[in-house]
């Protein structure tokens, strides 16, 4: 059972990349069109040290920006879910802020905060990853069924016990469906920033280094570092959630 | 009556400020349930009879008149409290057990922990769901989470106990079951109850009192006195007595809901209950 849930993803991968390798040979491509996947190991063995260090800070940025979104969200998300004033005066902001597309903000914070190589890439990440967070727990908590808030109330429990033994826990299904969401747009957040920055660093930097240097190879071997990382990323939110959340999974059947 | 009432629901008119308007849901309803007695109330959809509950938990405080317990007034939420509802609301993180013990850890009972788990363990089995403790609530069927929540409203011995609609989103057979395990658990652990019901017939076989509520804005428009003996099992439901129990419980809602011409309703008390038919076992009656 376990082995097949390893080896299934693993297969398809191996097809994934098989089917690329074929694509770029069988149309006789050269890399500045599109690397094929023999071309990137030998730009991974050249720039192995560059990866290691870009690629951490690119994952320490996006998990600092998604601390932060987590933190933020949920905060703005138990304001929206508790108060309906709040959630009509908040909506249209949020939806607002949201609506700006995250690439157009890039260069205003890199002006913003120019020099400041870390804050302006953390703060990217989270300003795109918080959005799902806040929406999610504050449907999560206003849609909670009155009764189960009578359940406590009737006993005389206070509002912070009800929300701690019964709205958090009642609303995590949720919380982790949006950080799911959150994980990856962080990961695009980093990225805009670091190809944007001059002298940024990280794999977006790197990125960028391979487009100036005409390195196609480099480039390609970018995004799938990028894609490991995310791919990492997303299975430590899903390890979190079948820890905190895995009652919410029924037994298929 | 009003000396070995527990609750007592004194002249209360209640008006919620809806989008469309004010909604007057009660006027000036009174309402007593003695220390150990079993009301139902029954009424027509939407006549207050949910505001009625949360009325007695202290969850809302009425605009006028007043809600006694024990002779003192209800201010807010109280613990002695128990309220089961039409849906379970079990929390689905959380065994059968731990959601049983939920209200010990809000509520100073003064036992131990082991003593706590004794006690829902005790509950569990009373109501048929040994060897589940340790289940979650999406592996047990509607009737099971449903005794389960029976459970979590008892399980800090509540003065009251308050049942809106518990049964109503079972079906027949289940309904039934649950019936008797109410008959089983009272005998075991008494408590005072007001049912809010939609069902007549489950109104006669639980409650030892019904009160027929009026249409919005509601008051007693009608009480029946269940006598002692029955019917409380469920062949006495399918006799001419509790038919003709049933005849005028049913005559009294048409009434609230306005169908039937309201003359009769003046007949505020109680009639003398049906005399028992023939063949029905019948106990001395020492009920007034």
């Amino acid at each position: 059972m376990t082995a097949r849930r390893i080896a299934v993803p693993v297969l398809a991968v191996i097809v994934f990349l098989a089917l690329w390798e074929l694509l770029v040979w069988a149309n006789g491509w050269p890399t500045y069109k599109m690397a094929a996947p023999s071309d990137l190991g030998p730009a991974f063995a050249k720039y192995f040290d560059l990866f290691l260090i870009y690629g951490w800070q690119t994952l320490w940025r996006t998990v600092a920006g998604l601390a932060l979104a987590v933190v933020f969200g949920v905060a703005v998300g138990m304001v929206m879910g508790f108060s309906r004033t709040m959630r009509d005066a908040l909506y249209p902001l949020l939806v607002g802020f949201n609506a700006v597309p995250k690439a157009t903000v890039v260069p205003i914070v890199a002006l913003m905060f120019v020099g400041w190589h870390d804050f302006n890439t953390v703060l990217i990440a989270f300003m795109i990853s918080f959005f799902p967070i806040a929406v999610s727990v504050s449907i999560g908590l206003s849609t909670l069924e009155p009764e189960y808030r009578d359940i406590l109330r009737s006993l005389g429990a206070s509002q912070s016990t009800i929300f701690w033994k019964i709205a958090l826990p009642k609303t995590l299904p949720e919380f982790f469906g949006a950080l799911k969401v959150a994980v990856t747009l962080a990961f695009i957040g980093t990225n805009l920033m670091e190809i944007v920055s001059p002298h940024g660093r990280g794999l977006g930097a790197l990125f960028d280094s391979g487009k100036t240097n005409s390195d196609y190879p480099l480039m390609f071997a970018v995004l799938i570092a990028l894609a490991v990382l995310g791919i990492v990323l997303y299975y430590m939110v899903v390890i979190l959630e079948k820890t905190f959340a895995g009652w919410a999974e029924r037994p298929a059947g | 009556m009003s000396a070995e009432a527990l609750i007592e629901i004194r002249h209360v008119s209640h008006t919620f400020d809806t989008a469309s308007g004010p909604l007057q849901v009660l006027n000036d309803l009174s309402l007593d349930v003695p220390e150990g007695g079993f009301v139902a109330v029954v009424g027509p959809s939407g006549c207050g009879k949910s505001t009625l509950t949360r009325l007695i938990s202290g969850l809302m405080r009425p605009q006028f008149g007043e809600v006694l317990i024990a002779g003192e007034r209800v201010k807010g939420p109280r613990s002695s409290v128990g309220m089961a509802f039409q849906n379970p609301v079990l929390l689905e993180w959380r065994s059968i057990l731990k959601n049983v013990m939920l209200p010990l850890e809000i509520v100073r009972s003064g036992l131990s922990r082991k003593e706590q788990e004794e006690r829902a363990r005790f509950l569990l089995s009373l109501v048929g769901l040994e060897g589940f403790e340790d289940k979650r609530p999406s592996e047990l069927s509607g009737g099971m989470r449903q005794r389960a929540s029976l459970c979590r409203a008892l399980v800090h011995k509540p003065d009251v106990l308050i049942l809106d609609e518990p049964f109503g989103a079972l079906d027949a057979f289940t309904r039934e079951d649950l019936w008797q395990t109410m008959h089983k658990v009272k005998a075991e652990e008494p408590f005072t109850a007001v049912l809010i019901t939609h069902d007549l017939r489950e109104s006669i076989f639980l409650a030892d009192r019904v009160v027929v509520l009026s249409g919005r804005p509601a008051h007693a428009q009608y009480v029946l006195d269940v006598p002692r003996e029955g019917p409380r099992t469920l062949d006495n439901l399918y006799t001419p007595r509790a038919a003709e129990m049933l005849a005028i419980l049913r005559h009294q809602i048409e009434i609230a809901q306005g169908r039937a011409p309201a003359e009769e309703a003046s007949a505020r008390p109680a009639p003398s209950p049906p005399a028992p038919a023939p063949g029905e076992r019948a106990t001395p009656e020492t009920q007034a």
